[in-house]
C-alpha cells in the first residue's frame, strides 16, 4: 500500500526513480501567465491548510529529529534480485519476540513469584482472569515458536550463506541471540512452579553443575544456595523478565542495524549480472540530467 | 604527561571507580548465595523401632525451609546390617536424589534395588551404582537417634566405595581426581567423620 503524499512531508516521500518527474525546473505553466487563478476563498483556504495538518506535524518532527533521512535510507533501500518469502523468517522471530514482550507484560500483572503463591497464581490466571488462559497460552505456545522460528532463521541464513564478509558479526550477535533465547526457555520453565517446572529446572541446573570445575559454582549461581528453593524462582523470574529481554532488545537493534547498513544478500540460486547490467556509478549519481538514458535495472 | 593527558586519565579512573561502586555490591548480591552455608537442620522422622535391618521405610522431611513443599525430600532410612559389614548402632538414610541428573528414585521392594524413572539408573540396597548413567552412589543424609527418636541431618555424597565426601550435585563424579574437577562448594556440610 502506498501512503497519499498529502500526509507525507516532502523529506519523507518517495525518492523519484530516475528519469520520472522533477522536470519543472521552478518554471509556472504558460497559462497561469496569462489568467492567474482566482484567489481562493477563505473556506477554501482553511480547508486547505486543514488538509496539510498532517503534514505539517510530521515535519515539525522531522525538522527537529532530523529522522527523515535515515528512515527514506532504511524503508526504500535496494534488495537484490531473489529475495522471497525465506527473508521474512527474521521479522517473523521479532514478532514472536514482540508477542512474548507483550503477553508477558500483562501475565506479570497478576504473576507471584513466591514459591508459595507462584502456582496459585498461575491457576489464577488461567482459571479467574479475563482472557487469563489464552494470554498465557500465547505467551506459553510463542516461546516455542519464538525458539522455532530463530532456529529457521539462522537456517536461512546458514543454507543462502548470509553469515559470510561482511556479515560476520551480524551472525555472531544472531548466535548471541540464540543463546539469549534458549535461556528464556529455560528460565521461564520454572515459573509456573508445577512437578513439570520445578523437576525440569532441577534436571537443567544439575546439567549446569556437571561443567568441571567451574560447574558447581555455576549451579550454586544460579539456585542461589546449595538446594532449589524459593529464592532460585525469584532469581530465575528476575533473569526472564529484566535481565535478558533489555540484553535482547538491545542485541536485535545491533542487528537490525547491521542488516539496514549491510543490506541483504541475493539467494544463492541468482547468477551475478553481466557487467553491463550494472549502472556505473557516475550514472546513478547523475540521475535526470544524464544522456536521457535511464541506468538498466 | 600533558595537562590535557592526565585530566583523561584522571576523569576516565573517576568514571571506572564510579561504575565499580555500583557493579561490585551488585555482582556481589547476585553471587552472595554460593558462599553462604545454612544453618544446620536436624529433624526427627520417627521413633527407632520403626526402622529394622532388612527393608527401608520411606521418610519425608523438611530440607530447605521456607519455600513449603518444594523444599521437602525423601529419604530411604533404615538399621546397619552386620552382614553388609555396616555398624549395627548407626541408622542408614539415602537420598532418593538420582545421582545422574536429580529425579526421585524409588526403592522396589521385590528387587531390593532402587530405580530411576527418568534414565533408568539402578543402584544397590547400599546405593551403589549397578546400572544406567549415574556417576556415582546415592547421597546420604547424616543420621542420629536423640530421645528414641532417629533424626536426619545435612545431605553428604559417598565414593564409590561408600567413604563420604562433601555433598556434589548429581551428575557430579566422587573420589580421586574428581575432587579437583569438581571442588566441594562452601555452601554445602563437611561430611560426617569416620
Amino acid at each position: 500500500m502506498r501512503i497519499p503524499d498529502s500526509i507525507v512531508p516532502a523529506p519523507l516521500r518517495r525518492p523519484a526513480k530516475p528519469g520520472e518527474g522533477g522536470n519543472d525546473k521552478g518554471q509556472a505553466p504558460a497559462d497561469l501567465k496569462t489568467s492567474p487563478p482566482e484567489r481562493p476563498s477563505d473556506v477554501q483556504r482553511v480547508s486547505d491548510r486543514a488538509k496539510e495538518a498532517p503534514a505539517d506535524v510530521l515535519a515539525w518532527v522531522d525538522q527537529r529529529a532530523g529522522a527523515s533521512g535515515f528512515l527514506t535510507g532504511m524503508l526504500y533501500r535496494k534488495v537484490p534480485k531473489g529475495t522471497n518469502w525465506f527473508y521474512t523468517l527474521g521479522s517473523a522471530t521479532l514478532f514472536a519476540f514482540i508477542v512474548q514482550a507483550v503477553t508477558g507484560v500483562f501475565l506479570a500483572m497478576f504473576y507471584t513469584p513466591s514459591p508459595t503463591q507462584a502456582y496459585a497464581s498461575i491457576a489464577h490466571i488461567n482459571n479467574d482472569v479475563f482472557l487469563g488462559q489464552f494470554v498465557h497460552g500465547m505467551h506459553k505456545w510463542g516461546a516455542s515458536v519464538m525458539v522455532i522460528l530463530i532456529f529457521l532463521h539462522m537456517g536461512r541464513t546458514f543454507f543462502f550463506g548470509a553469515y559470510k564478509y561482511p556479515r560476520e558479526l551480524n551472525w555472531v550477535i544472531g548466535v548471541v541471540l540464540l543463546i539469549l533465547t534458549m535461556m528464556m526457555a529455560l528460565t521461564g520453565y520454572l515459573l509456573p512452579f508445577d512437578q513439570r517446572s520445578f523437576w525440569a529446572s532441577i534436571v537443567a541446573i544439575n546439567l549446569t553443575g556437571t561443567g568441571p570445575v567451574v560447574g558447581p559454582y555455576l549451579a550454586d549461581f544460579l539456585r542461589a544456595g546449595a538446594e532449589l528453593g524459593g529464592t532460585t524462582l525469584a532469581r530465575f523470574y528476575a533473569i526472564h523478565m529484566l535481565l535478558i529481554p533489555g540484553a535482547i532488545i538491545a542485541l536485535i537493534g545491533a542487528h537490525l542495524y547491521l542488516v539496514v547498513k549491510l543490506g541483504t544478500t541475493a539467494p544463492p540460486w541468482v547468477r551475478a549480472g553481466k557487467p553491463k547490467a550494472a549502472a556505473p556509478v557516475s550514472q546513478l549519481d547523475a540521475g535526470t540530467e544524464g544522456n536521457g538514458a535511464s541506468p538498466a535495472r | 604527561m600533558t595537562r590535557r593527558h592526565a585530566f583523561t586519565i584522571a576523569a576516565q579512573g573517576i568514571g571506572g571507580l564510579a561504575g565499580a561502586a555500583i557493579v561490585l555490591p551488585a555482582v556481589g548480591f547476585a553471587v552472595a548465595p554460593i558462599f553462604h552455608r545454612s544453618k544446620e537442620r536436624w529433624e526427627a522422622v520417627g521413633p527407632l523401632d520403626d526402622f529394622v535391618v532388612d527393608t527401608y521405610r520411606q521418610v519425608v522431611f523438611t530440607e530447605t525451609e521456607g519455600v513449603g513443599d518444594a523444599g521437602k525430600t525423601t529419604a530411604y532410612v533404615r538399621k546397619g546390617s552386620k552382614e553388609l559389614g555396616e555398624n549395627p548402632n548407626e541408622i542408614v538414610a539415602i537420598s532418593n536424589r538420582c545421582a545422574h541428573l536429580g529425579c526421585p528414585v524409588r526403592f522396589v521392594e521385590a528387587a531390593g534395588n532402587f530405580i530411576c524413572p527418568c534414565h533408568g539408573g539402578v543402584y544397590d540396597f547400599q546405593g551403589r551404582r549397578i546400572g544406567g548413567p549415574p556417576v556415582r552412589p546415592l547421597d546420604q543424609f547424616q543420621a542420629r537417634v536423640r530421645n528414641g527418636q532417629v533424626e536426619l541431618g545435612p545431605r553428604y555424597s559417598v565414593t564409590s566405595q561408600l567413604e563420604p565426601v562433601r555433598a556434589r550435585d548429581p551428575g557430579e563424579f566422587t573420589g580421586g581426581v574428581w575432587e579437583y574437577l569438581y571442588p566441594p562448594r562452601p555452601s554445602t556440610f563437611p561430611p560426617p567423620s569416620g
